[in-house]
């Protein structure tokens, strides 16, 4: 871009970012009055767990390495999965005891780490219990609180999670880029392996 | 703008905002008053002590001089055997001569880049792993009272693997012919230090 170009660009810019400064509309920041905030309190309580959040990029890190097809079937089954897994939480009346979390780690982050190719009908298979089982404990956790509304917010939070990072992955080219996603991998799996350490430390 | 130009702001940025992210303070926004430091604690952990630290960044080193494929091997089984030996410390399996054995892993993988030692893979990594226990049983279970391990943990991990990374990044001189005899001599340095820790581990 020329340098005059850039300053008319930077000009404009400015006229219009001072024309919405002097015509100011309602912030609406109180969620209450647009009845969103069971909405972001589901966001919020994805993006604030990691233990939710880290399986979740890896659901969407794996389906991009394994190319087009399970990265686009993801996009869809995933959040979907989640949703209903959820819906089944928040009827539950009793919570399972069971290490999902360790599991995901464990599960997921040794699929990136190996970079094993799967057949799509095992990846899709896959893509659903974590999402279901995962949906399933934020039912439980949005029981009383957000609800239906939180978890519509954790699906749409995922559907736009995983549509970024699963492009992203499948628009690596360079062989070290791709490598780079399984050492991330590979952080996952030693999360997992020591948070079983800590579990069994815990347990015992 | 070039194509190395452009590169070269993508790095700056990065640099710039990890600058930022290891600068912040805890933020304290949430109820749960641990979870944000239990994340930095495990961050910081690996950096405090420095035969970590140069048994860390000599795997990097190593990996880089290695070339392809253990310039990435290396640096996924690290995490891994690392966590093993974490976990064989929670459960309370004991290890013999811990510190002697991460004094060991210094000298070892020090005189492995000053030697420019290329053994097949399978010996690098089995090597590596036996470290990594050490490594790990040590320090992985180091948590402080009242923290998440969880975090501790992923905080922990990561930062292990920015010292790997930090090992490979250094490692890429090897690409010139200075920059190959000061990779040398930098893996002389890590040696001689891990003989200084094992003098200190045993005396």
């Amino acid at each position: 871009m020329k340098s005059h170009q850039s300053t008319t660009a930077l000009l404009f810019t400015g006229v219009a970012a001072c024309a919405e400064l002097l015509n100011p509309l309602d912030a609406g920041a109180h969620l209450l009055t647009t009845g969103m905030g069971p909405v972001y309190d589901g966001i919020g309580h994805l993006l604030l767990t990691p233990e939710d959040l880290i399986p979740a990029m890896a659901v969407a890190l794996y389906a991009g390495l394994r190319g087009k097809d399970p990265g686009r079937q993801t996009l869809f089954l995933f959040p979907l999965a989640w949703l209903i897994g959820g819906f089944a939480g928040l009827m539950a009346t009793s919570i399972p005891v069971f290490p999902v979390q360790i599991l995901s780690f464990l599960l997921l982050g040794g699929l990136i780490a190996s970079d094993l190719r799967l057949p799509d009908n095992i990846i899709t298979v896959i893509v659903i219990a974590v999402g279901t089982i995962h949906g399933f404990y934020n039912g439980i956790a949005m029981e009383g609180g957000p609800g239906i509304s939180g978890l519509f917010g954790i699906s749409s939070i995922i559907f736009a999670l995983v549509a970024i990072a699963a492009a992203l992955v499948i628009s690596l080219r360079a062989a070290w880029a791709r490598v780079v996603v399984r050492v991330t991998g590979s952080w996952i799996v030693a999360v997992g392996l020591l948070m079983l350490g800590w579990m069994a430390k815990g347990a015992s | 703008m070039t194509r190395k130009g452009k590169y070269l702001n993508y790095i700056t940025c990065f640099l710039v905002q990890s600058g930022f992210f290891i600068a912040i303070p805890f933020a304290h926004a949430h109820v749960e008053q641990s979870q944000a430091i239990s994340f930095v604690t495990g961050l910081g952990h690996p950096w405090s002590g420095l035969d970590h630290v140069l048994a860390m960044i000599a795997v990097g080193l190593w990996g880089a001089q290695f070339g392809n494929p253990a310039i990435w091997t290396l640096p996924i089984t690290f995490p891994l055997a690392m966590s093993l030996g974490a976990m064989m410390g929670l459960l309370g399996m004991p290890l013999p001569a811990i510190e002697a054995g991460i004094a060991v892993s210094a000298i070892v993988l020090g005189l492995m880049v000053l030697g420019e030692v290329r053994p097949k893979l399978i010996v690098a990594v089995i090597l590596v792993s036996c470290f990594a226990v050490f490594h790990g049983h040590a320090h992985g279970t180091e948590l402080p009272a009242g923290h998440s391990g969880f975090l501790y943990s992923m905080g922990f991990v990561i930062a292990t693997g920015c010292l790997h990374g930090l090992g490979i990044t250094v490692g890429l001189i090897h690409r010139w012919p200075m920059g190959k005899v000061a990779l040398r001599g930098s893996g002389g340095l890590i040696a001689a230090m891990g003989f200084f820790f094992l003098w200190q581990a045993v005396a």
